[in-house]
C-alpha cells in the first residue's frame, strides 16, 4: 500500500493537563483513497486531524506525510503544502473580503508565480462549482458555498491530501449535499486523497474505508458496509448505524434472516422485498 | 439601533475607471485632494472641488446614497463646527445681534465653507474605501510605506492586521446584531434610560463579542498556518501593482488639477 499519511504508535497529551487524547494510534491512508475518521465528541477525532500536517506533533511514537516524519521542524511547509486543511467554521479561515484573494492566499505564502496563481485559482474555483463568485465578498455567501472557498484555497496549494475537519457541523442540507459532492470530485478528478472527519452517519457511508475512533483508540476500521453491520458496537460507542441496518437488524430479531448491508433505504426495501417473495 | 448601517470600510465591487485606478495612486489623490479643500477659498474653487468629486462619483457608479450614508455619522460634528463658526468669526456685515452674540456675513459664510470641506473630505475619503478592494488598499498602504522598512518598521505585518480586521468587520457586526436580539429576548433593554445605563446595558454585547473574537483570531491564525502563512518574506501576490501608463496620465492631469485650484484659492477666488 502506498500511504500518504501515516501514524505508528501515535500518542497526544495536551501541555495542560486533561490526560491523555490518543494513545499508541497506528493508521495508514492509502494515496487516492477517501476515508471517513468517524467518532463522537471528545473522542480524540479533532486531534489526530492535527497531527496530519504537523499543526500539533505526537508526544509518543510518528506521524509521517509522504514519508516525511511531522517532527522534522525545516520541512513544515513540505509537509502543510501536501496536508491541506479544513476546519468547521468557514468563518474562520477566510482571510480576504474577495473570494478569489481568498483562494489565492496559500499560493501566494508558496511563493508561486502570478500567472501561475491566476490559473490555480481559476482551476480550483471551477473545480468547486464557485467560478461564478470570483469577485464576490465572501461574508455574503452561504455556509456551504463559504466552505467551497475554503476548499477552493487548499486545493489551489495542490496539495496531495485534503483533512477535513467536521466541515459540514455548521450547514445546511444542501450546503452539507455541495461540499460532499465536491469532496468526491477532488478524489475522482484531480486523485487528491480524502480524509474526513465526521459524526454524520451518512456522510461516512459514502467513503472508501471508515476508521472509527473512540476515547483516543482506533475500534473498527473497515468499509462502510462492514462498520455499519456491527451496529451493536457502534451503539455501545456512542454512534448509531444508518436506520436502513437498524431495521433490518430489527426484522432478525423478529425471526427474519436478512444481511445488514444495506445502507440506502432503497436497497433495504429491495432487500425486505425479496426475503418476504421467497 | 441598527447596526448593519454602518458602511465605513465598506467595499463595493465595480468595474468602473475609479475603480480600476491604480490604488497607490487612489490614496495619494484622496490625501491631496483634502489637502486641496484645506487650500481652497472662494466659492469657485469649492464649486471646482465639489463638480470634481460629483464627478467622481458618477464614474464611480457608486449610488450618491451611500455617498450621503457615509457623511450622515459625523452629522453632528458638522453642526458644531458649523455652529462654532458661526460665532466665532469675526467680521464687519453685521446680520443679526442678541446678547453677547453677534452674527455676521462673514461668519455664515466660513460655517457654510467648512460644512462643505468636512463633507467633501469624508465624501472623498469614502470613495477610496467604497472602490478599493481592502486587500488592494492595504496593498497600496504596504507598497506605499515600504520604504520605512529600512527603518525596521513592519511594513507587510502592519498591511495583514489591517486587511484582516476590514475582512472582519461584516463578521463581527452579524455577530453583534445576533448577540443583541438574544439578549433582547432574554429582556436586555439597550435603548431606554440615560447614557449611563445604556452603556451599562452593552456589557452583555460586548463580552461575548469579545470572547468570540478571541476565538475566532485563533481559530484564523490555525487556518493562515496550516495555508503556509510565514510573514511576507517569500511572498507572492495573485495582483501585484502596477501603475499603466493610463494611471500615470490621470494621476498627473488631477495633480495639475489640484495645484491650480489650491492656487487659486490662495488668491481667494
Amino acid at each position: 500500500m502506498d500511504a500518504i499519511l501515516r501514524c505508528e504508535n501515535a500518542a497526544f497529551s495536551y501541555p495542560e493537563g486533561h490526560g491523555e487524547v490518543l494513545h499508541g494510534v497506528s493508521l495508514s491512508i492509502e494515496r487516492g483513497s477517501f476515508t471517513a475518521i468517524l467518532g463522537h465528541n471528545g473522542s480524540g477525532k479533532s486531534t489526530l486531524a492535527k497531527l496530519f500536517n504537523a499543526i500539533l506533533l505526537p508526544s509518543e511514537g510518528k506521524v509521517y506525510v509522504d514519508g516525511i516524519d511531522t517532527g522534522e521542524e525545516d520541512r513544515l511547509f513540505d509537509i502543510r503544502r501536501r496536508v491541506g486543511m479544513v476546519f468547521q467554521n468557514p468563518d474562520n479561515q477566510i482571510v480576504s473580503s474577495v473570494v478569489e484573494e481568498d483562494v489565492a492566499f496559500a499560493a501566494e505564502n508558496l511563493g508561486v508565480p502570478p500567472e501561475e496563481i491566476r490559473r490555480r485559482v481559476d482551476d480550483a474555483l471551477a473545480t468547486v462549482g464557485m467560478s461564478d463568485y470570483v469577485r464576490h465578498a465572501p461574508h455574503l455567501l452561504s455556509g456551504g458555498q463559504k466552505q467551497r472557498i475554503a476548499i477552493a484555497g487548499v486545493i489551489a496549494m495542490q496539495p496531495e491530501c485534503i483533512v477535513l475537519d467536521e466541515p459540514t457541523a455548521m450547514l445546511d442540507p444542501a450546503g452539507r449535499r455541495d461540499v460532499m459532492k465536491t469532496l468526491h470530485r477532488l478524489k475522482e478528478e484531480l486523485g487528491i486523497t480524502v480524509v474526513l472527519i465526521t459524526h454524520h452517519m451518512d456522510e461516512a457511508l459514502q467513503a472508501d474505508r471508515v476508521v472509527v475512533i473512540s476515547d483516543g483508540c482506533v475500534r473498527m476500521d473497515a468499509t462502510p458496509a462492514e462498520v455499519f453491520c456491527r451496529h451493536e458496537e457502534l451503539t455501545a460507542l456512542s454512534l448509531t448505524a444508518p436506520e436502513s441496518v437498524l431495521l433490518l437488524a430489527e426484522l432478525n430479531r423478529q425471526g427474519f434472516d436478512l444481511q445488514l448491508d444495506a445502507m440506502s433505504p432503497e436497497a433495504c426495501a429491495d432487500a425486505i422485498a425479496s426475503a418476504l417473495q421467497e | 439601533m441598527n447596526l448593519s448601517n454602518i458602511t465605513l470600510g465598506q467595499y463595493f465591487p465595480g468595474n468602473s475607471p475609479v475603480h480600476k485606478l491604480d490604488p497607490r495612486y487612489k490614496i495619494l489623490l484622496t490625501l491631496l485632494f483634502i489637502v486641496t479643500l484645506f487650500l481652497a477659498g472662494g466659492l469657485i474653487t469649492y464649486l471646482v472641488c465639489a463638480a470634481f468629486l460629483i464627478g467622481v462619483i458618477l464614474i464611480s457608479r457608486i449610488s450618491l446614497r451611500m455617498v450621503l450614508k457615509s457623511i450622515a455619522p459625523i452629522g453632528i460634528l458638522i453642526l458644531i463646527t458649523a455652529v462654532l463658526n458661526i460665532f466665532y468669526t469675526p467680521g464687519e456685515t453685521e446680520l443679526l445681534s442678541f446678547w453677547v452674540f453677534r452674527i455676521t456675513l462673514e461668519g455664515v459664510y466660513s460655517a457654510l465653507r467648512m460644512i462643505a470641506r468636512i463633507a467633501m473630505l469624508v465624501a472623498g475619503s469614502s470613495i477610496l474605501t467604497y472602490t478599493t478592494s481592502p486587500i488592494l488598499l492595504t496593498d497600496a498602504i504596504e507598497s506605499l510605506l515600504s520604504p520605512l522598512r529600512v527603518l525596521h518598521v513592519p511594513v507587510h505585518e502592519i498591511s495583514m492586521m489591517m486587511s484582516i480586521a476590514l475582512r472582519f468587520i461584516p463578521t463581527l457586526i452579524e455577530e453583534a446584531d445576533k448577540i443583541m436580539s438574544a439578549q433582547k429576548a432574554r429582556g436586555a433593554d439597550f435603548e431606554s434610560g440615560n447614557l449611563l445605563r445604556r452603556v451599562k446595558a452593552m456589557i452583555p454585547l460586548l463580552i461575548p463579542l469579545f470572547v468570540s473574537a478571541f476565538r475566532r483570531a485563533d481559530e484564523l491564525a490555525l487556518a493562515m498556518e496550516c495555508r503556509c502563512y510565514n510573514g511576507g518574506e517569500g511572498r507572492t501576490r495573485l495582483h501585484t501593482l502596477k501603475a499603466s501608463p493610463r494611471d500615470h496620465a490621470i494621476f498627473f492631469s488631477v495633480l495639475l488639477l489640484f495645484v491650480a485650484v489650491s492656487v487659486a484659492g490662495r488668491f481667494g477666488y
